[in-house]
């Protein structure tokens, strides 16, 4: 094995630019790891991870660009790096020099924008936000990684000049039909939400939409925004708004349990709201008892869920629709999948392994195997106590979060690229006690265009390997996504099942037949 | 009036400054006739302070060819032992309101073009509306100390300049507004192109000597070398930027870069608001073309006070206006276009009358703002010719150069602790 | 009351995308009028002159 690596100063490449190009490198043969960063602090930890470690990578800079490579030999290594700049070559030759470097740019061409999306590096965003919110710019950050001081900040700044933060951390967002960051083309309708999880978002819009109803607005507030030091200030100025919002008639909200003080000041302004509100607090079902008691006295909140499908269902609802009742009992079709699957495992093959591209339905699945009496480890755990030790290395049963810090420090997201999804699975049915395979698929404006087709292969090996060891692997899988999404949502269907997927419309529905695969009911 | 105002005001004041200047060529002159502080055993060179032992190459050979020159050693090895021994006093041309292309030397009897700022002067109360520049050639600025090379110093001082100074006085000096606005719209950039100057000069001085009834052995060879060098009017160029810049300087507040140059071993700014201070950083790497016979290897590092044509938005700053020297700076005309517009967006203002017809007759971007820079992370873009890393080579190439980032982001924190900020 | 945000809701939207180019393409593909700006870190990434450029400009 031979290692080696380049900087060049003052060579500033967006990151989603450089994953390609390191994706490119990583195909190359022999090529055992690749990294294609800028020398920011976070990035030389990365590097000093894959244990490639030197002063020169030290002393780089933010602006200066590190290239790394493992590799079987010392040639390809010098090969590699001696070709950076074919690798550095953009996709599309001759492409038109940007005019445009920095917010003050964008507004001087755009004087009357009203938004801001902004997902540059974490350590720059709060800045950029900042001076968005001071030109009187609604800001939308996609960004992670923003201190907690200073999202409150931005949050005081936001709500004394009338405008909002959605984020930071923020996924999703559907304003007035509009999707921002990862969103499914969803019709416009009465029911408004306001979510701090943003495939729980995606997934209640889509299913709105599924059902032949639609959004009028989805605000999401990042994930920290019910905590108690944040103190819903998102959520509070989204509720007032939805509240005021003409075509809103019911507004749902979906978020991981709130801090106690919070959850006490969301409940006081629930009951002053004119419109209906769906609670749909994911994760400690039991201990939100409470809180669902403090609900009931005000008749006109429409109610608590426990998980999203339900959230959707009250909802419709609420706007004097005909939801489709969640099946508590499994219908016949599926009591015969149940049979069938089982009856090709080995003796041995007996648990369940679940890899997230969406960390609320990771949460969400957790929750509702939980309450099966099926308890599964997690990198995201809903209890400490079942963490994962290391979020490669599974475990009995275990749901993996591939959207975690872990998996995109440096890298792209699960949704817009399946690499380590697709490596994850193949290494998964390798382990002869794995019994079954839960994967969820996110279409939408922003995620891979043809995120099944990206892991077909590896769901079909995975499933041969199982066999030939004398067993089976049963392919478990749900798509979040509405007929009007970019990727085509029945050709993705289609694809699935003739990978020998059995595939679910929503990701709490496919939990529950994994439930039922495991208990044998 | 908080410190965002203050700046904002003295910014406008330089941009006023830089783009009322009316440079007029006024005489050509012997170095010790004309610049202030210029004394015997002493040579001005080109960027911010240096001493002999930290020169380049090509900034070594050049002072050795300036000493040969003078007469002051009669063997480039006696010359060097003067330099090393201290004999010789050096000090940068902008301490002189001088500039002079790549090593820029300057001694006494060289002489300079002298160019004054007619929007200044003594009613104004700004008196530094005066600049000199040297001879442009492609010898001995570029560390050629060869008999070959002197020998095109001695002409310029015994024939070429008495003979354009005698016509330039009959005409009672040339104004050079006119010149540079032609020139600019007719593909000239005024840093490396100077073929539509030269020329327009050129044709000006023919008339002169004309009139002026210089005797044809004299007026032949100069018409010859005016005319054949299409170059000559890079030193009147520098001479205007640096006469243009110089009424900037010292405005309190003030962020606007007044000089950029470099020794070949340095980059160097001043800036407006912050007096004579030298913000400086290691000399870039130039990204050139090369003459047959050289290569990257061979090449030093930017040298040169041309960059003040930059300063005041021309050069690389306007060319997108000068397709002519594309293949010189190996881009396309979409490139050469992109960085006339991303120098935008690191200057304060845009010239009235200079404009580039390329972009639709955009002013040429004047005034770079020292805090746009880092804001933007765009540093200023030089076209500059390129010397050889040894001394005693001509010209080997030309190319394209940013400006270090290190010199603004010095400036900025010497600023922030002027005015007690951050 | 009629916020900054209020008005958001209720009118086209007009943005700037500061990072990853795909938000930019995907508003683009839903006809919103969007200005995208390949962002670079300010003061080359460093923090203190960061502040100090707020200070100054």
């Amino acid at each position: 094995m031979a290692s080696g690596f380049l900087i060049r100063k003052n060579q500033y490449y967006d990151s989603v630019f450089l994953m390609g190009v390191n994706r490119r490198i990583s195909e190359v043969k022999g090529v055992q790891q690749s990294a294609v960063l800028m020398g920011s602090q976070a990035n030389k930890e990365l590097l000093a991870a894959i244990g490639i470690r030197d002063a020169q990578i030290d002393a780089a800079q933010p602006n200066d660009l590190v290239v790394a490579i493992v590799a079987e030999t010392p040639q390809i290594v010098e090969d590699v790096l001696g070709r950076l700049d074919e690798w550095l070559q953009p996709a599309v030759e001759g492409a038109p020099v940007s005019a445009r470097r920095s917010l003050e740019d964008g507004l001087a061409s755009k004087p009357n924008a009203n938004l801001a999306v902004i997902s540059v590096p974490g350590e720059y965003a709060a800045r950029e936000a900042r001076k968005a919110l001071e030109a009187g710019l609604n800001v939308f950050l996609f960004s992670s990684n923003v201190p907690i001081e200073e999202e409150l900040r931005l949050k005081e700044l936001a709500a004394r000049r009338g405008l909002i933060v959605m984020g930071p951390d923020c996924g999703t967002g559907l304003i007035g039909g509009v999707g921002l960051g990862f969103a499914n083309a969803v019709r416009r309708g009465p029911i408004g939400v306001i979510g701090a999880a943003g495939t729980g978002l995606q997934e209640f819009t889509c299913q709105v939409h599924n059902a032949g109803y639609g959004i009028s607005h989805a605000i999401g507030t990042g994930s920290r925004d019910l905590s108690d030091q944040i103190g819903g200030i998102t959520a509070l100025t989204a509720l007032d708004a939805l509240e005021n919002d003409p075509q809103t008639r019911v507004i749902a909200i979906i978020s991981k349990p709130p801090g106690t003080r919070t959850l006490e000041r969301l409940i006081e302004r629930f009951k002053g709201c004119r419109k209906p509100i769906i609670g749909c607090f994911l994760g400690v079902r039991g201990n939100l008892t409470d809180s669902a008691t403090a609900f009931r006295p005000a008749p006109h909140i429409g109610g608590q869920a426990s998980t999203i499908d339900e959230a959707v269902q009250l909802a419709i609802a609420a706007v004097g629709g005909e939801p489709a009742a969640l099946p508590t009992l499994p219908s016949a079709e599926e009591q015969e999948w149940v049979v069938r699957e089982k009856a090709g495992w080995a003796p041995g093959q007996r648990y369940l392994r679940g890899l997230f591209a969406g960390g609320t339905f990771c949460y969400q699945t957790q929750q509702i195997l939980q309450d099966a009496g099926i308890p599964a480890h997690s990198n995201a755990p809903l209890v400490q106590a079942r963490a994962l030790a290391h979020p490669d290395q599974s475990r009995e049963h275990t749901v993996v979060d591939m959207g975690d810090e872990y998996y995109t420090t440096g890298r792209p997201h699960p949704m817009i690229d399946g690499t380590l999804r697709r490596q994850r699975i193949v290494a998964e049915s390798r382990d002869p006690q794995v019994a079954v395979l839960l994967l969820d698929f996110i279409l939408g404006y922003g995620a891979s265009m043809d995120p099944v087709g990206e892991l077909y292969n590896a769901i079909v090996e995975a499933q041969q390997t199982a066999r030939r060891r004398g067993g089976a692997l049963t392919v478990v899988a749900s798509i979040c996504g509405t007929d009007g999404d970019p990727q085509d949502l029945a050709l993705q269907t289609r694809l699935l099942k003739e990978a020998g997927a059995i595939v679910f419309p929503s990701s709490a529905r496919a939990a529950l037949f994994c439930c039922r695969l495991l208990r044998g009911d | 009036m908080d410190i965002k105002q203050e700046i904002e005001k003295a910014n406008e004041e330089a941009a006023r400054r830089m783009t009322i200047g009316e440079p007029v060529l006024v005489d050509i002159a012997p170095a010790s006739e004309v610049i202030p502080g210029m004394e015997d055993r002493m040579i001005t060179h080109a960027g911010p302070p240096i001493r002999w032992q930290d020169m380049c190459g090509a900034m070594q050979g050049a002072l050795i060819g300036q000493v040969l020159y003078e007469g002051w050693a009669r063997t480039p090895d006696e010359a060097r032992v003067m330099l090393e021994r201290g004999a010789i006093r050096l000090e940068p041309n902008h301490h002189h309101q001088a500039v002079g292309p790549m090593a820029g030397t300057i001694s006494p009897s060289a002489p300079v073009w002298v160019v004054e700022n007619k929007a200044f002067g003594p009613l104004t109360g700004i008196s530094d509306n005066r600049a000199f520049c040297r001879q442009v050639e492609g010898n001995q600025q570029f560390g050629d100390y060869s008999e070959q090379a002197l020998q095109g110093l001695r002409l310029w001082r015994d024939l070429w300049a008495p003979t354009l100074r005698k016509a330039l006085r009959h005409i009672g000096g040339l104004n050079l507004k006119p010149i540079i606005t032609q020139a600019l719209q007719m593909g000239d950039e005024l840093h490396n192109r100077h073929s539509a100057s030269s020329s327009l000069f050129a044709n000006a001085m023919a008339v002169a000597m004309v009139e002026a009834d210089i005797p044809k052995a004299e007026m032949l060879p100069t018409l010859k070398y005016v005319t054949n060098h299409n170059l000559i009017f890079l030193g009147l160029a520098m001479a205007c930027a640096k006469a243009i810049a110089d009424p900037a300087m010292g405005i309190e507040y003030s962020t606007v870069v007044t000089a950029m140059c470099r020794n070949g071993t340095e980059f160097g700014i001043r800036v407006s608001g912050l007096g004579e201070e030298w913000f400086t950083a290691p000399a870039p790497v130039v990204d050139g073309l090369y003459l047959p016979g050289y290569s990257a290897a061979d090449a030093g590092l930017d040298m040169g006070d041309s960059a003040i044509t930059e300063t005041v938005g021309w050069g690389a700053f306007t060319i997108g206006g000068a397709p002519g020297i594309l293949s010189l700076v190996g881009g396309t005309p979409e490139e050469a276009l992109a960085y006339s517009r991303e120098m935008k967006k690191i200057t304060v203002a845009a010239h009235p009358t200079y404009r580039m017809p390329a972009l639709g007759f955009a002013g040429v971007p004047i005034g770079i703002d020292v805090r746009k820079v880092m804001q933007t992370g765009i540093a200023p873009i030089i076209d500059t010719a390129i010397a050889h890393r040894e001394p005693g080579h001509p010209i080997i190439g030309a190319g394209l150069v940013r400006a270090p980032l290190e010199c603004f982001k010095k400036a900025l924190i010497a600023f922030g602790r002027k005015y007690n900020v951050g | 009351m009629l916020t900054p945000f209020v008005e958001l809701l209720d009118s086209p939207i007009v943005a700037i995308n500061l990072g990853l180019k795909m938000f930019a393409e995907s508003l683009e593909s839903q006809g919103v009028e969007v200005c995208q700006v390949d962002w670079v870190p300010p003061a080359g990434g460093d923090e203190e002159l960061a502040d100090l450029l707020d200070k100054l400009m």
